[in-house]
């Protein structure tokens, strides 16, 4: 990827533009999460690898479910879809079906993907449905006070947890990868060149993609476990990560303070849903067979 | 001189922290003074040494900062 | 406009309910379908995903209905005509979306093949008791249309309409068939594509920095855009401004939560879809829908053959409620006897509009077959007494 690097003079950055102002509404700002929380650090490192990327931006469209990653979709400068909670990859895939150009984006939680939306995850991902799917993975459910999650390791506390956790969590990336997911990384917010490295990758990878982005989530997972603010979590990332590239990734699940692996686990090439779906008509039906040309015309 | 600089909206940071602590040549510091929300926001301790790189920028949740080279 | 006489199937055919519900579809112009198996409606898809890979189009099986009736929505804001299928238990699966349909304005269809409940209930057998759940089902305030088809040719001509009101008025639109309407099997006339009006879908003719997602026309429903046409527009659940932006405050919420209401009012009032029959000398009406309509009718003509004056108002679109209609009748008539197959629900609808003007006879039936038509005519003897 490229740098973000501005030629400015030196007199003038009180009136410089943040280069990733492009890719956000900036009429929405400030943006609602939490002092020392990870996400905005995610959406900074996705508007670089948008940037970088050079793809037509009005052919890029991004869907998000429910909770505070939930609120990406509207704060990105793109064709933007703030869904129900767990549903963001098949509204995706719908949106993607109907209108195959569009390069889809979906943007959400450990607890709106892996909980509620855990169906629909295994199944897009059998699919090898063409979406881009990233999981800021704060290990809870934050919007709403800090609940356990699918992803939450054990031993931690949680506000429906108060005398610690007990049942096993995910391993997000074992599962994307059982699943069937083309592309797998995990990355922290700590790792913002890595993370926007991959972003990009994706966006310009066909088939069903995967990114967990472990973030801090000071005020609701954080504080009830003595874990300090954003800032220690972004240390421990630091300290505890080891860049593992290729790692089964059953060899990667979490826990409360062991080592997070990251990297890319997984990058395979399997032809995705459209791509099956054209093969297969036109070996049964021949001539007969009519593109899909879904999208309905004006008057 | 310093090869670039980083620019900050005062008024768009929560202080967190993340440019100061991870910005690899240590031009940042958080300032004692408070932006109206309240806030501690970063300023420039040693100017002279920002390579603008735009880690800081990078960083940073409320995309209230960043880096960059200055023109040749 | 015109249908595109791609998915028109011209000609006189002899189809159940369900697949003439699918030819409906087809010629309205949907060339999106995601659906989940259930009984009884599953052959409307079924059909779908046999002609629609020669039609041009697409047909998904997702994963669940909560998947389905929100993989047609993200179709529709990618410029797609959409729909899903279902029956009782994954109706109430898809009430989530129906609410979510509604507050983004998404046009859609959701054909309910109505079967006995609650729960599993009779997965192969009649009802009509999903009529207040189309209605009320969603949380939240929020309007939607019903169609009430009687028969496999009205299963097709409905879905045509269906479609278009949904795109007139942006709501999502309920075809509400029964089991026995959906199976039955009956001669259907496809009309040639040209004599199949079309409602296109209202994109806007304003540029991206003029457009505002949710700032109503004068009718109050807003324009459509797609996605991928540069308008970098931000669609969501939550309350939102005309940006489409969440506000979440009280105006913005009385604002959008009247004008999703009162978009709908036109087609209440003057716009009601219905059957009258014998009205001007009816002392007692006879208010049926869907199959119930067609066991009324033989009561209704049964009991004109024993000297009572009975008239027959078969509701068509029950959503809106056809109030003006019945509140006019309520005025002049002494009864109204309304069987339905479940235990009393739009005859709250009709005691409402009466107001104690006019007795109100429900003739319950809690579903798996039909009345006998000598249960109805009973009712309108006694009405009538």
């Amino acid at each position: 990827m490229s740098e973000a690097i501005l030629d400015i003079p030196l007199d003038s950055t009180k009136t410089a533009i943040n280069p990733v102002e492009p890719y956000l509404r900036m009429d929405r700002m400030p943006h609602i999460w939490c002092p020392g929380c990870g996400i905005g650090t995610t959406v900074n490192c996705f508007a670089r690898a948008l940037e970088s990327s050079g793809l037509n931006l009005d052919k890029v469209a991004i869907v998000s479910g429910i909770g505070c990653t939930g609120r990406v979709a509207g704060y990105a400068n793109l064709d933007s879809f703030h869904t129900t909670h767990g549903r963001a990859i098949p509204f995706a895939t719908g949106l993607k079906l109907s209108n195959p150009e569009l390069q889809v984006v979906v943007y959400s939680g450990d607890g709106d993907l892996f909980a509620i939306g855990g169906n629909h995850f295994i199944h897009a991902a059998r699919r090898n449905m063409d979406i881009k799917v990233i999981c800021v993975n704060n290990l809870t459910y934050a919007m709403t006070g800090g609940q356990t999650g699918p992803a939450t390791p054990t031993e931690v506390i949680s506000a429906t947890s108060p005398y610690g956790v007990f049942e096993p969590s995910f391993n997000l990336v074992q599962l994307a990868e059982a699943a069937g997911a083309s592309y797998v990384a995990r990355w922290t917010t700590y790792h913002v060149k890595q993370l926007s490295r991959s972003m990009e990758e994706v966006l310009h990878k066909k088939g069903f993609c995967f990114i967990e982005v472990l973030s801090p989530c000071p005020t609701l997972y954080q504080r009830r476990n003595k874990m300090g603010d954003g800032l220690d979590a972004m240390k421990f990332y630091k300290e505890v990560s080891k860049v593992r590239h290729g790692a089964p990734t059953s060899e990667c699940a979490l826990t409360r303070a062991g080592e997070i692996v990251v990297g890319k686990f997984v990058d395979r090439d399997r032809p995705d849903y459209l791509e099956l779906l054209n093969r297969q008509m036109t070996a049964t039906l021949g001539d007969r067979y009519a593109t899909p040309e879904v999208t309905c015309s004006e008057g | 001189m310093a090869k670039g600089q980083v620019a900050i909206t005062v008024e768009r940071c929560k202080g967190c922290g993340f440019c100061v602590e991870f910005c690899p040549t240590h031009v940042l510091a958080l300032s004692s003074a408070f932006n109206s929300k309240g806030y501690h926001p970063p300023h420039v301790v040693s100017g002279e040494k920002c390579s603008g790189c735009d880690l800081c920028g990078m960083y940073c949740p409320d995309f209230a900062i960043f880096g960059a080279r200055h023109a040749r | 406009m015109h249908a595109d006489p791609n998915g028109v199937l011209t000609g006189v055919h002899f189809l159940d309910g369900d697949h003439a519900c699918c030819e409906g579809t087809l010629a309205a112009g949907a060339r999106f379908a995601a659906g989940y198996p259930i009984t009884p409606s599953t052959e409307v898809v079924e059909r779908f995903a046999w002609r629609i890979p020669t039609v041009g189009g697409i047909f998904i099986q997702m994963e669940d209905e909560l998947a389905a009736s929100i993989a047609i929505q993200g179709a529709v804001w990618g410029g797609a005509k959409a729909f899903t299928v279902t029956s009782g238990p994954g109706f109430s699966l898809m009430m989530e979306h129906i609410g979510y349909a509604a507050i983004t304005e998404t046009p859609c269809v959701f054909v309910n093949v109505q079967r006995g409940g609650p729960s599993t209930g009779l997965p192969t057998l009649p009802a009509q008791a999903d009529m207040m759940q189309a209605k009320w089902g969603s949380h939240g305030d929020y309007s939607i249309i019903a169609l009430c088809p009687n028969s496999p040719q009205e299963c097709f001509d409905l879905t045509v309409t269906g479609f278009n009101l949904a795109e007139e008025f942006r709501v999502p639109v309920m075809m509400m068939l029964d089991e026995c309407v959906g199976h039955m099997t009956e001669k259907v006339v496809i009309p040639e594509a040209g004599q199949i009006a079309i409602t296109p879908r209202r994109f806007t003719y304003k540029s991206p920095a003029e457009f505002r997602l949710f700032e109503p026309r004068e009718d109050l429903v807003p324009d459509m855009v797609k996605a991928g046409d540069g308008y970098r527009f931000h669609v969501t659940g939550l309350t939102h401004d005309e940006r489409g932006y969440p506000s979440m405050n009280v105006e913005t919420q009385d604002r959008l939560v009247r004008r999703m209401r009162d978009k709908l009012k036109p087609f209440a009032n003057g716009r009601a879809v219905f059957e009258a029959e014998n009205l001007d000398d009816a002392e007692v009406v006879v208010v049926s829908y869907g199959i119930t309509s067609r066991v009324a009718q033989r009561a209704t003509q049964m009991a004109r053959a024993q000297g009572v004056r009975a008239g027959k108002f078969r509701i068509i679109s029950a959503w809106p409620f056809p109030e003006q209609h019945i509140r006019e009748l309520a005025g002049r008539v002494k009864a109204f006897v309304f069987p339905e197959l479940n235990l009393g629900q739009m005859v709250h609808e009709v005691e409402r509009c009466a107001a104690g003007r006019a007795k109100v006879i429900s003739v319950p039936h809690a579903g798996g077959s039909v009345h006998k038509p000598e249960v109805i005519l009973q009712a309108i003897l006694e009405a009538a007494r």
